[in-house]
């Protein structure tokens, strides 16, 4: 269980239950100022910046008090000197997802907040460049949500189409 | 056919915007400053690194400079990557890189795999190190399910990553000699590379997308005599990283296009979630072996490889140097090897051996199931960690129960460290600008996933 740094913005929720994996979930209004809090605190580096669409998910287990939404937006953070990671995860919204983006704070997250928002469409505000960086400039649509087809090769010879 | 227009007929195809648009470099009257700030590598609002965009170059008149594509088919970008570069004269004012030529969408595709096929997905991402990324995936499952892995079956998981590592970083020699011009070098790493890959098709079977490391385990015990293959392995491997020092090391053209060119400093790599070799030259001792051990890190012998300047001298001497470390990790994995089982016996991971099938119905069930439906993981999120060749790779994996990974995300390091090219091309010139390449080591297939 790791203590929230002492700069953090109060009443964010932590959740106990997994003691290996520390997650952090802030409001979206608190997630800018307790990354900067943990930054302060020592963890020197953001190692990953990914999102999740749960939209077949939606029942997951998260401590109570925090409003589900379809997007989660799962920052890693780590701490060399203190050899700890710890996680935070922010709920970003269900029709339009949003959150601030952490450039200011660790400009290493230019590319991963480049790839969420390929991916899953989730906005970035304060991102300096938000374009799309793994897809080409044109494609429609966001392929890791779930609600974007995998796609198939119709198999030739069969009647039926393949599963997948 | 009179009515075919040949591209000749119809120039606009020749110089007319490719479909990458607001991804390229444009010209520096139509970009921002911020914009034009990242361009130059100046991405780091740092205390005393602080780069003002304003400072740099930013009067330089328009004609003055040219913006020109490096790649993706140019055989220095090892792969499809395709950096824009502004140019003036010969030195490199801006550098924008672009990337997702390699994009087959493994994540997307990880999802509609189970868990055991998830595995031949994973190892293909970063095709130098298939047994490090299979690793990392089965680390993340065997995390969430809970699972005992057996003593042996993580010394084999260690024996294998370090033959990986070295067979990696001999890639990496041997591009990098033919990118500096030492085309010999190019023979003799990948000559030293073979070993290896033999020794991964005895065990495994395939020699680079091996599907050997699975949840649970590996896939198959070591081969009879494999104590003499390595022992061979090893022996031959060291000797010629002495061969490639007198080859290289001391070699006066690779010095001088090595050294103090593309220096970064820690706070740099820090900020730009640099790992790896990256962050290991500017002298952070950062090595998840050595500061998170998982498998049985912590019970082996070995130096994490420092370097001091952060240049492109000093990550070739960690590559160089951790193939020796590897080499030494491999000699008390042989020695240390354990007897009993290479996999978990828990039949809901493991598929009962072939002759189980016959004589038990339930081994039949189980075999079925796991090959039909796979087996199910609890519900939860897990991250972990490990080092590979370039940095941490990490998989973050959301399971709902299902037999499937709900979401897969993996943590590529070649896609961070790519972030540091701006920063390590400015101001070096074209030829500069392809050993920075090198030495920041991507692997294109890692990167756009």
């Amino acid at each position: 269980m790791i203590p929230l740094p002492p700069l953090a913005p109060p009443a964010v929720l932590v959740d106990e239950a997994l003691a290996c994996d520390v997650a952090c979930f802030p409001t979206p209004e608190q997630y800018l100022d307790l990354v900067a809090a943990f930054k302060d605190d020592g963890f020197e580096m953001c190692v990953d910046v990914c999102g999740v669409d749960y939209l077949e998910h939606a029942e997951r287990a998260l401590p109570e008090g925090v409003a589900p939404t379809r997007f989660e937006v799962v920052v890693n953070l780590l701490s060399l000197s203190k050899k700890q990671r710890v996680r935070v995860r922010v709920q970003a919204g269900t029709e339009s997802p949003r959150v601030e983006s952490l450039f200011h704070i660790y400009p290493g997250t230019e590319a991963p907040e480049r790839e969420t928002f390929d991916m899953f469409g989730i906005l970035f505000d304060g991102h300096p460049d938000l374009t799309r960086i793994l897809m080409p400039e044109d494609w429609e649509g966001h392929p890791l949500r779930k609600d974007y087809g995998v796609g198939h090769v119709p198999i030739q010879f069969k009647e039926a189409p393949g599963p997948r | 056919m009179s009515d075919v227009t040949r591209t000749a007929d119809r120039p606009e195809r020749l110089t007319g915007e490719t479909s990458e648009g607001a991804q390229e470099l444009t010209r520096r009257i139509d970009t921002a400053s911020d914009q034009l700030g990242r361009e130059v590598g100046s991405v780091l609002r740092l205390d005393g690194v602080t780069l003002d965009p304003r400072e740099v170059d930013y009067e330089r008149d328009d004609d003055e400079t040219m913006i020109i594509n490096m790649g993706p088919a140019h055989p220095s970008t090892h792969g499809v990557l395709r950096l824009m570069l502004e140019l003036d004269g010969e030195f490199v004012l801006r550098t924008k890189v672009v990337i997702g030529y390699l994009h087959t969408g493994m994540e997307k595709t990880g999802e509609t795999l189970s868990y055991v096929q998830g595995a031949t997905n994973v190892t293909r991402m970063d095709y130098l190190s298939p047994v490090i990324n299979e690793l990392s995936y089965s680390l993340t499952i065997e995390k969430l399910l809970g699972v005992q892995i057996p003593e042996r079956a993580t010394w084999i998981r260690m024996l294998m990553s370090e033959l990986n590592r070295v067979s990696s970083h001999l890639v990496w020699m041997a591009t990098n000699g033919m990118d500096l011009g030492s085309t010999s070098m190019m023979i003799y790493g990948l000559r030293e590379r073979e070993l290896i890959l033999a020794f991964f098709e005895k065990t495994a079977g395939l020699r680079l997308n091996l599907n050997y490391v699975r949840p649970g385990g590996v896939a198959a015990d070591l081969p009879d005599g494999w104590e003499d293959d390595i022992e061979v392995i090893c022996n031959t491997i060291e000797e010629r990283t002495y061969e490639y020092d007198q080859l290289l090391t001391g070699q006066p053209i690779l010095r001088n296009r090595l050294i103090g060119v593309g220096a970064i400093t820690a706070e740099e790599a820090l900020a730009l979630s640099l790992t790896g070799p990256l962050l290991r030259s500017t002298g952070v001792p950062w090595d998840l072996r050595r500061s998170m051990p998982y498998l049985a890190y912590d019970q082996v012998d070995f130096d994490v490889i420092v370097g001091t300047y952060g240049d492109n001298f000093d990550r070739y001497a960690i590559r160089l140097n951790e193939i020796r470390e590897s080499i030494r990790i491999v000699r008390q994995c042989v020695e240390k090897m354990p007897a009993g089982d290479y996999r978990s016996q828990d039949p809901k991971v493991t598929p009962p051996p072939r002759a189980r099938i016959g004589e038990s119905m339930e081994a039949l069930i189980h075999h079925f199931k796991l090959f039909t439906e796979g087996f199910h993981v609890p519900a939860g999120e897990v991250y972990s960690a490990v080092e590979s060749p370039r940095g941490e790779i990490g998989c973050y994996m959301v399971s709902d129960g299902g037999p499937k990974p709900y979401r897969i995300h993996v943590r590529a390091p070649s896609f961070t460290n790519l972030q540091a090219m701006p920063l390590l091309m400015r101001g070096a010139s074209v030829s500069d600008a392809i050993t920075m390449i090198s030495t920041v080591d991507p692997v294109l297939g890692e990167v756009d996933r």
